[in-house]
């Protein structure tokens, strides 16, 4: 068992963990985290991104033991309840979730996009989060929020 | 007939959605995110070999495992051991062999079940698998359909004598048809196996609930209602004490329109042990122990004048039913049957489907579910038909298909489709395609030789949607009805309890269900409560799939919301004192005809009934309103997608330049969930179409084992979509709809083939084996060139 001291979503946790224990399965069963999610088991959906130090990664390809000293933002942390993030207000507004399922890790990987490029054009788009599979809404609506989450975080006229 | 609804309330608004705000802050309840007390986990022993027989399990090293509770073979499990149930035997001789959660004799596919393992935490459970020692024999495998059914072919079951599972023949007449015809093609189509996808793999919880003698089963599904029906048929366990909830799900896209075994493992285990038992799968599992689908081989013929008129249509299906009969695998291929004429009339129609067993995964329902494959057939097949004939694709289907003052219409398969109109939708989506101009740019390039050719991509389409009709499906030999419940309940504050028997995973019921019922009652869709897939809340329903959610829910729905309106009558009578018949509803409130100032709102008779201080003599406190509906037949929505397509003749590289879908669904409720639904039905069967393959060796080994081998595809392998409607409302289901979740997905795979294949019929190109993947068109290409040579 390893020692590691994680921050996620703003509050500090202390942990003993197994070496082999993924962040994705730390943040849900250790820390309770059930928002963010499994897909697959080969790093391709995505369903499990989450920002690490403020960039989005796939929590199932980073061991717990890595994030030590880290900050994890997940979906849960993005806002509170009653105060949306314009990632989250875009996803609505246009649509851009069915099941929901991929939801968490494709809001995350918005996320860090908007932050690296506050104004993307959809080739951009579509390819930064070609990482993140959704099988629901084709992608239409997913592009859609981006692009006015880029609006209302000012990126975009 | 009904009309276009043009509502004042909310139907027919696109209303953002109340099923959101929990899902985008990541506060969901997910199966896998279910915690019960003790719970033990489950892991799964999956045979590497398609086909073996089994010489002896050993479990004692996974007994003395750290962790380990309990395992179990076919053997140890005893009469634990159930078996899937299959409710569709399409014929009186349907071959059903027994599927066994644990199978003892021998394994039959990649991935079938010899043993399980139970311990205290699911890493304890999936290292203990690996300690399991099986003993297998290898048989030979048995994996193409036409190998299958040849002399000599190993059997996947003795009981089935070359691997047929049944025959099934409609309709006749062919051979007069074609005698007549000027014209007669024949092509033979593989419409190859995909999987379903959804991005929440299957999990399941088990519990016993503590003082009585009611077990709680939880599961990723979408079948509730029918699950608790079959696992009760299966396990012996009284229905009554079975509550099966569907929590939120993540997709299904009929992957979860199931019985698995791993639902009767874990329910069967939890009631034995006497503890909570919870399994999930990994992805890598789900790719070969959730069904997968389509996997056919169409050999087609039509017969025509020469002028293009069809006179018949032979269809000969193979369907591959995999290695055991799921819940509905025989009768999915029979979805399709009546599908192949398509929105075209012709004389005579005659089908034949042959099921096979082989060493694969079950096949089985997944989106369209047997009317991809016949929309598929029909739409290539007229325009190999217009090649044949050098007539434009576009005139053919306009010499041939129903107009719209000829429905209702019975063609040739036999079923009535009750209204239509092909032409409004094909003007609609040529005017937003742009026809013209990109036939013109695809003659310079022809004339240019440019090595990239553009081809045109048609399918005017239709489907059968609102499943079903229950007598229909007693005369098909399926074992249960097609109807839909609703019951809506006012609360004492007013507010709305609305419980459908409806069990969404993404389609936003929540949402739509409210809109109906605000629409019909006047009360605020914010106070509407939409009570689903939970048979302990909701106990009656026949679940979701099939298009049918809508277009029979929703019956249900405002037949209950007319009841309750009925049943608050006579209280609002009595408080204004005056005959029922002289009341006026509408927005919510009673009000005496002729003196609208006397009136009373539904919140209010709600309290009133709740009191029951004050009420009529007769009439009982408590105002609700239920109904049962039975649709009055299939609904037929259609559309007209258009696609253009580019494709580099060199590297055989496609990419979809534009796509264009018009469709006519009916009246909508929800207009913004209805083009989602079609966004994504129009990806996934693009996803075929192009990108998607199960694929198996000679061996039956699954090459297709994982998300890295098998292309689901991403936000960058796909184009934005144009989408319209036009609207040509049911005249058969109370509120005008018709169901949309399936169209996308039936409707744009032929299309963008057709297209492929309009790019390069000048190079002698007539087919494309699917998915088009740049090897595949390039290998027509080269084939062509040979043939040509």
């Amino acid at each position: 068992m390893q020692h590691i001291n994680v921050t996620v979503d703003g509050t500090s946790y202390e942990a003993e963990v197994e070496p082999r224990t993924l962040l994705v399965h730390w943040l849900r069963e250790g820390v309770g985290k059930v928002g963010t999610v499994v897909g697959c088991d080969t790093s391709n959906c995505g369903a499990c991104t989450v920002l690490l130090d403020g960039r989005s990664v796939k929590s199932c390809s980073v061991l717990a033991v890595q994030a030590d000293g880290c900050e994890v933002t997940t979906i849960q942390g993005l806002s509170t309840g009653d105060d949306w993030h314009p990632v989250q207000t875009a996803f609505k507004e246009c649509h851009g979730l069915q099941c929901g399922y991929c939801t968490p890790g494709m809001v995350m990987a918005a996320v860090d996009l908007l932050n690296e490029n506050p104004s993307p054009s959809e080739e951009e788009i579509r390819d930064g989060i070609h990482g993140n599979l959704c099988r629901c809404t084709g992608y239409h609506n997913i592009v859609k929020s981006v692009q006015y989450a880029a609006e209302l975080m000012g990126g975009r006229k | 007939m009904t009309e276009i609804l043009e509502s004042a309330g909310v139907i027919g608004r696109p209303l953002r959605r109340k099923e959101d705000a929990k899902l985008l802050h990541g506060r969901t309840n997910w199966t896998d995110n279910i915690q019960v007390p003790g719970a033990l986990h489950m892991a799964l022993v999956r045979s590497p070999m398609a086909h073996a027989r089994i010489k002896k399990v050993d479990l004692s090293g996974a007994l003395a495992m750290p962790g380990v509770v309990a395992a179990y073979d076919a053997a140890s499990l005893g009469d634990l051991n159930a078996n899937v149930l299959c409710v569709w035997p399409v014929t009186d001789d349907t071959v059903m062999p027994p599927f066994p959660a644990l199978t003892g004799d021998k394994v039959r596919h990649v991935g079938d079940v010899v043993a399980i393992v139970l311990a205290t935490d699911a890493k304890s459970a999936e290292d203990a698998i690996a300690a399991v020692d099986v003993d297998y024999e290898p048989l030979d495998a048995v994996v193409d359909m036409i190998d299958a059914m040849s002399p000599g072919s190993a059997l996947v079951h003795d009981a089935a004598a070359n691997n047929t599972c049944y025959v099934y023949n409609l309709g006749g007449g062919y051979a007069d048809a074609a005698a007549k015809a000027d014209v007669v093609i024949k092509r033979r189509f593989v419409n190859q196996r995909i999987v379903a996808g959804f991005m929440e793999p299957r999990a399941v919880v088990a519990a016993p609930m503590g003082m009585s003698d009611e077990m709680t089963l939880w599961s990723a599904t979408q079948i509730p209602h029918v699950l608790r029906v079959v696992l009760s048929l299966s396990t012996g366990i009284p229905e009554q004490n079975l509550r099966i909830v569907a929590p939120d799900v993540g997709g299904g896209f009929g992957g979860k329109l199931q019985m698995y075994r791993e639902e009767i493992l874990a329910l069967q285990l939890a009631r034995h042990l006497g503890r909570p038992v919870k399994w999930n799968e990994t992805r890598s599992e789900d790719m070969v122990a959730s069904h997968h689908g389509r996997d056919q081989i169409q050999d087609i013929e039509l017969a025509a004048t020469k002028d293009g008129r069809i006179l018949g249509m032979n269809v000969t299906l193979l369907a591959n039913m995999g290695a055991y009969l799921q819940i509905i695998t025989p009768g999915t291929p029979l979805l399709g049957m009546f599908m192949y004429c398509g929105i075209y009339k012709m004389d005579a129609y005659q089908f034949q489907c042959t099921g096979v067993f082989t060493n694969t995964t079950p096949t089985d329902a997944i989106r369209g579910a047997g009317r991809p494959e016949a929309t598929f057939a029909i739409e290539r097949m007229m325009d190999e038909l217009a090649a044949e004939l050098g007539m434009d694709p576009m005139e053919l289907r306009t010499r041939n298909w129903i107009q719209h003052h000829e429905f209702p219409f019975t063609t040739a398969a036999g079923l009535t489709y009750d209204t239509g109109n092909y032409e409004a939708a094909t003007a609609r989506a040529l005017e937003l395609f742009g026809m013209d101009e990109l036939r013109a740019e695809q003659k310079r390039r022809r004339e240019s030789g440019d090595p990239v050719q553009l081809g045109i991509g048609i399918s005017t389409f239709t489907e059968m949607c609102g499943l079903a009709p229950s007598r229909t499906l007693g005369a098909l030999k399926y074992a249960a009805g097609g109807w839909e419940h609703c019951t809506i309940r006012l609360l004492p504050s007013g507010k709305v309890e609305l419980v459908t028997g409806t069990s969404p995973h993404g389609q936003g019921h929540e949402t739509a269900w409210s809109q109906i019922a605000s629409d019909i009652l006047g009360i605020p869709v914010e106070d509407i409560d939409v009570i689903h897939s939970d048979t302990g809340r909701a106990p009656y329903g026949m679940d979701t799939y099939g298009s049918r959610s809508l277009a029979v829910g929703g019956q249900a729905i405002k037949k209950a919301a007319d009841r309750v309106i009925e049943n608050a009558r006579p209280i609002a009578a009595h408080q204004l004192e005056c005959a029922a018949e002289d009341l006026d509803f509408a927005n919510g409130a009673f009000s005496v005809k002729g003196d609208p100032e006397k009136s009373v709102t539904l919140g209010a008779l709600a309290w009133a009934a709740f009191s029951a201080h004050n009420l009529p003599d007769g009439i009982e406190p408590m105002i609700s309103g239920a109904a049962t509906v039975d649709p009055e037949d299939f609904s037929y929505p259609h559309g007209t997608h258009l696609a253009a397509i580019e494709v580099d003749t060199e590297t055989g590289k496609v990419r979809v330049r534009s796509y264009v879908a018009v469709d006519d669904v009916g009246n909508q409720i929800n207009p913004m969930i209805v083009e989602g639904q079609v966004h994504g039905g129009v990806a996934m069967g693009i996803g075929q179409a192009l990108y998607e393959g199960v694929e198996y060796d000679a061996d039956g080994n699954l090459l297709t084992a994982s998300l890295a081998d098998y292309l689901i595809p991403s936000a960058a392998d796909l184009p934005s979509f144009t989408t319209d409607r036009t609207v040509t409302p049911s005249t058969t289901h109370s509120l005008g709809t018709k169901g949309v979740g399936e169209a996308g997905a039936i409707a744009s795979t032929p299309a963008i083939i057709n297209g492929i294949v309009d790019a390069l019929r000048p190079m002698g190109v007539t087919d494309v084996l699917m998915p088009a993947s740049p090897q595949n068109v390039w290998r027509a290409i080269q084939a062509a060139k040979g043939a040509g040579a």
